[in-house]
C-alpha cells in the first residue's frame, strides 16, 4: 500500500494523517518531505497521527527520528498520535516511546501544544 | 496443505527460483528495494502457511524485510551486478531462513547498539537489533566476498515466552 500523508490546520496544530506503510524508499521520503516542507514554512507544531499506517520498518522508525529531531531544532514540536499496537511495540523495542511525545486523543494532543 | 504445495501456488516468477525441495525453496535476487519486498512477502506466505501465529508471521517477514534492505543497500549497494539469494527452509518445527548478498561483508563484531543513549537519537542502525529481537536464533557470517546471516524460528515458541512471562 503507497504511502499516503495529508495535512490539516486544527488550532494551530498541523496534524499530518499518514496511511500506509513507512518503509524505505517510498513511504520514507514522502513522510521526510512532508516533514522539512512544513518545517520550510514555519509549520513547527506537528501531529502525526498514525492510525492507518499498518507498518513501519527501521528505515521508518528512523525517519520518525529525524522528523522528530528537524521540528525540534526550529523550536518546534512533534507529537505521534494514534499509535497501532504493531508501531506501539516498535517503539518500545527501541526504546523510543519515551522519547516521543505519543496521544491517543487528538483534541487533547492539540490542546498540548499550547 | 504443505509448504511445497503453497510454493508451487505462489506468484514468484519461475526465472529467478532457483531450486526448490520439499520443504526448501531457494531465490536469487535483484539488487533493488523490489526484492526486499519479495523477500518480505514470501517470508509472511511461507510462515502463514506453516502454523506461525499473526504475530510470528509480522516479526518473520519482519525480520526478513531488514535483512534484505542490509544485503541489498549496505552489502550490494544496489549494485545489478550482484544477486541476494534468499533460501527458506522447515526443518521439524522451525523456519530456517538464510539471505546472503555479494557485498564488502559485515563484521559481526562492528555493530553498535542502538540503545545506547549516544545512539538512540540516530537514523539508523535499528535493523540487526529488530532481528534479533524478533527471531529466536540469529547467525551472521562473514564471507569472502558477502555476508551470509541466518534467521531461525520455532512455531509457537513467542506465545510460550508469553505464556511464561505471565505465570
Amino acid at each position: 500500500m503507497t504511502m499516503k500523508a495529508n495535512n490539516r490546520q486544527v488550532g494551530g496544530v498541523t496534524i499530518v494523517d499518514l496511511s500506509g506503510r513507512i518503509t524505505l524508499g517510498e513511504g520514507s521520503v514522502v513522510l521526510r518531505d512532508t516533514i522539512r516542507d512544513l518545517a520550510t514554512k514555519g509549520k513547527t507544531k506537528i501531529l502525526l497521527n498514525l492510525g492507518n499506517v499498518t507498518y513501519i520498518d527501521s528505515s521508518g522508525i528512523g525517519e520518525l527520528v529525524s522528523a522528530f529531531t528537524t521540528v525540534r531544532n526550529q523550536g518546534g514540536e512533534l507529537k505521534l498520535l494514534n499509535l497501532t499496537k504493531k508501531v506501539h511495540d516498535l517503539l518500545q523495542i527501541t526504546k523510543l516511546y519515551t522519547v516521543f511525545d505519543i496521544k491517543d486523543d487528538e483534541a487533547a494532543a492539540v490542546q498540548a501544544f499550547n | 496443505m504443505t509448504y511445497a504445495d503453497k510454493c508451487k501456488r505462489g506468484p514468484v516468477r519461475a526465472d529467478i527460483v532457483n531450486h526448490r525441495a520439499k520443504n526448501r525453496v531457494s531465490y536469487t535476487l535483484d539488487s533493488t528495494l523490489e526484492s526486499v519486498n519479495k523477500a518480505e512477502g514470501k517470508a509472511f506466505e511461507i510462515a502463514a502457511g506453516n502454523g506461525f501465529d499473526e504475530d510470528e508471521q509480522h516479526h518473520i517477514a519482519m525480520a526478513v524485510r531488514e535483512a534484505a534492505v542490509n544485503a541489498v543497500l549496505h552489502g550490494n549497494a544496489y549494485d545489478p551486478r550482484k544477486k541476494v539469494i534468499v533460501v527458506y527452509e522447515m526443518t521439524g518445527d522451525a523456519l530456517v531462513i538464510t539471505i546472503t548478498d555479494q557485498g564488502k561483508g559485515l563484521d559481526p563484531q562492528c555493530i553498535s547498539d542502538p540503545l545506547a543513549p549516544e545512539n538512540l537519537m540516530k537514523q539508523s542502525g535499528r535493523g540487526i537489533f529488530l532481528i534479533r529481537a524478533f527471531m529466536d536464533e540469529v547467525k551472521i557470517r562473514k564471507l569472502d566476498p558477502g555476508t551470509e546471516i541466518t534467521l531461525i524460528k520455532h512455531v509457537g515458541r513467542e506465545a510460550a515466552n508469553a505464556k511464561e512471562e505471565t505465570k
